[in-house]
């Protein structure tokens, strides 16, 4: 069930309880987080105009979200003049049912697929297996999720949750054999073997975006493992599912965010295999190409000019790593397939911020700012969270505190009245705030207000 | 259909500002050979650095004994002997070649990343994919500076619908405790032989 999809089963603070019970998690998240960010710094210290390209990034993305309608009708032109087919999912069941009917068509009783987290978002894979179709994971940690019936609790690395010996046990348990060791490589060996028959003889192959330019329909998909240039190029018939955002007007454009996203993502001047593709070509890879366009609910986050900007994301997972929330919660506190800083923006707006669980996530921040320096398309992620929390729906008592200090600090007798009564109202107001108060400390009150003092001062 | 019109109903309706992006133009620069084999080797991948006369020496020693597939309009005088070419054969008999020797369109010393574009000599896809161990051949001169560089030469490709694979280094992952391992399914070894 490495679906997974976005909708929260409990609010964030409910969640975190729990997964902060998990020492091995927190552990392996440290480990990794700290790993990542440390060569993180090394390589983007390699680009001296590593600001600049930053600003170009999210300029570009900008730029594509002003003209979406233009955009994404000169893709579907430019994929259909290559030979591609292309269609239009307003929600995640117009898209999973437009891939169930495909891979019905070639009689497909199974197909792989590349990592991708827009089909973990639209839960393709429980949907799938409504139809009578099994989708196969083809990434490692992917798969080593889905074999454990687990869900991934990182962008990047989703299986980081795991160790290698449970790994182990996992594989020797699914795959009927024996390991040699618990050894990374030996781990590797016993996925490659398992998943190399499948490479050669599945039909059907299913991935997400990570890109796909305008003017040139051409699909761009990054990796490292070579399980997505298996998947793009050995089976006969390929299905990309892509949100609408993907989209970049010029090929020229996808040399910026070639240079952002390895670096920001797995610290990489360049990650090991990126493929490029446009529409069929004839005798080379699959001959039969489907795009289908993804809305479920990213034209409500582009109605909104302040949550906006959550649209760039690249998916690079830099937020993730430098934030202290995530840092210790971890993935699955998220309850989404989006987590960390970027899911806390994302999840609810994607839900119309309707959904009561997702719309906690916007709480789990301390708002530190870490998330928007490290985010290679310069999402301000913390303006977004705090704009979120204005938006979600607040406790009564706290609704009625805040409507009754809006009242009192409407005009300045009133204002100076109840300042004459503070200490009544710090006393009172301690049951109240004790929640707050247990994990911070009250100011202390001064003898006398400032103003009593200013009046006192001139006598 | 329907579901079209309500999405680009619902952008519409969005009505954002129109943005124009400031693109900073691209700048070409005389690439260095040396940081681009630096950043090749960086991948673990194997470099060789040789005169042309000498290529198919080498071809022949590294591939010694080696069951070797090669795409149509590889250069006959880089063709090792017994090297087969590929003649649309399916998956597995790809599969049965122990590694495969091509050309490339480009290479990137910003990032040491090959780049393949489906051109003269470099075969479809699946040749430098199904094979456990990639030879890649590149002119000093097919070498850039910058990887905006290798994009606006790569235009025409993309232009005429050619595939491209970007390749840097061999198959990697890092999945298990973030423990880099070399070779999962794409080639587990990578050569690059460098013509000077």
């Amino acid at each position: 069930m490495s679906g997974g999809g976005i909708r929260p089963a409990t609010s964030f603070s409910d969640a975190a309880r729990e997964t902060l019970k998990n020492r091995q998690l927190r552990q392996n998240l440290g480990f990794a987080t700290r790993t990542i960010g440390g060569k993180r710094e090394r390589v983007i210290a390699e680009i001296p105009d590593w600001q600049e390209l930053r600003t170009q990034g999210a300029a570009i993305k900008d730029e594509a979200m002003s003209n979406l309608a233009v955009n994404l009708q000169l893709l579907e032109e430019s994929v259909t003049r290559m030979g591609g087919v292309v269609h239009w999912a307003n929600t995640a069941e117009e898209a999973t049912n437009l891939v169930a009917e495909i891979a019905k068509r070639h009689q497909a009783s199974e197909v792989i697929k590349v990592k991708s987290i827009t089909s973990d978002e639209i839960e393709l894979n429980d949907a799938l297996a409504k139809h009578g179709i099994h989708a196969l994971e083809t990434d490692l940690a992917e798969l080593i999720c889905q074999l454990a019936g687990d869900t991934p609790s990182h962008i990047l690395v989703p299986a980081i949750h795991k160790n290698r010996n449970e790994i182990r046990e996992l594989f020797e348990e699914k795959f009927g054999k024996a390991l040699d060791s618990n050894e990374p490589k030996v781990i590797a060996e016993a996925a490659r073997l398992y998943l190399r028959e499948k490479f050669l003889t599945t039909k059907v192959a299913v991935s997400g975006a990570n890109f796909a330019i305008a003017e040139t329909g051409t699909v761009c998909i990054v990796e490292s493992e070579g399980n997505g240039r298996m998947c793009l190029t050995l089976p006969e018939v390929l299905i990309t599912v892509m949100g609408i955002e993907k989209v970049l007007p010029k090929w020229d454009d996808i040399a910026t965010f070639l240079r952002l996203l390895p670096r920001a993502s797995t610290a990489e001047r360049m990650n090991p295999y990126t493929s490029m593709w446009s529409g069929v070509t004839q005798g080379d890879g699959p001959q039969e190409f489907h795009l289908i366009l993804l809305d479920n609910g990213r034209t409500s986050v582009l109605a909104d000019p302040v949550g906006r900007p959550t649209l760039r994301c690249i998916r690079c997972s830099a937020c993730l790593n430098v934030c202290p929330v995530y840092q210790r919660a971890g993935g699955h506190a998220y309850g989404s397939v989006y987590p960390g800083p970027i899911g806390a923006i994302l999840t609810p707006q994607l839900l119309k911020l309707e959904h009561a669980n997702a719309n906690t996530l916007p709480f789990a921040s301390s708002l530190c700012g870490a998330c928007y320096e490290a985010c290679p398309v310069k999402i301000n992620i913390p303006e977004i969270l705090a704009y979120l929390r204005g938006k979600a729906d607040h406790p009564f008592i706290e609704a009625q505190g805040y409507k009754a200090a809006y009242w009192a600090m409407g005009s300045h007798r009133r204002f100076e009245f109840f300042m004459s009564k503070q200490r009544l109202g710090i006393a009172f107001g301690k049951g109240f705030l004790k929640p707050w108060t247990d994990s911070r400390e009250l100011p202390e009150v001064p003898d006398e207000s400032f103003r009593n003092w200013w009046r006192k001062r001139g006598k | 259909m329907e579901s079209k019109a309500t999405i680009l109903g619902r952008i519409q309706a969005a009505a954002v500002p129109a943005f124009q992006a400031t693109r900073t133009p691209i700048t070409f620069s005389e690439a260095n050979l040396s940081h681009f084999i630096e950043a090749v080797e960086d991948y673990k991948a194997i470099v060789h650095q040789v005169t042309p006369k000498n290529v198919l020496a080498l071809i022949t020693k590294i591939t010694e004994h080696k069951r070797i597939v090669v795409p149509k309009g590889l250069p006959a005088e880089w063709r090792p002997e017994g090297a087969v070419e590929d003649d649309h054969f399916s998956h597995r008999e790809l599969d049965a070649f122990d590694a495969a020797l091509t050309l490339c369109a480009i290479g990137v010393e910003e990032t040491g990343t090959i780049v393949l574009d489906a051109g003269e000599g470099q075969g479809r896809r699946a040749l430098t994919l199904i094979p456990d161990h990639h030879i890649c051949i590149i002119r000093q001169d097919q070498v850039v500076a910058s990887v905006n560089e290798a994009v606006q030469k790569l235009s025409e490709s993309v232009e005429q619908g050619r595939p491209l694979t970007w390749i840097s280094g061999p198959s990697a992952t890092s999945d298990i405790e973030l423990v880099r391992v070399e070779g999962v399914h794409g080639p587990r070894k990578l050569e690059v032989i460098v013509v000077t």
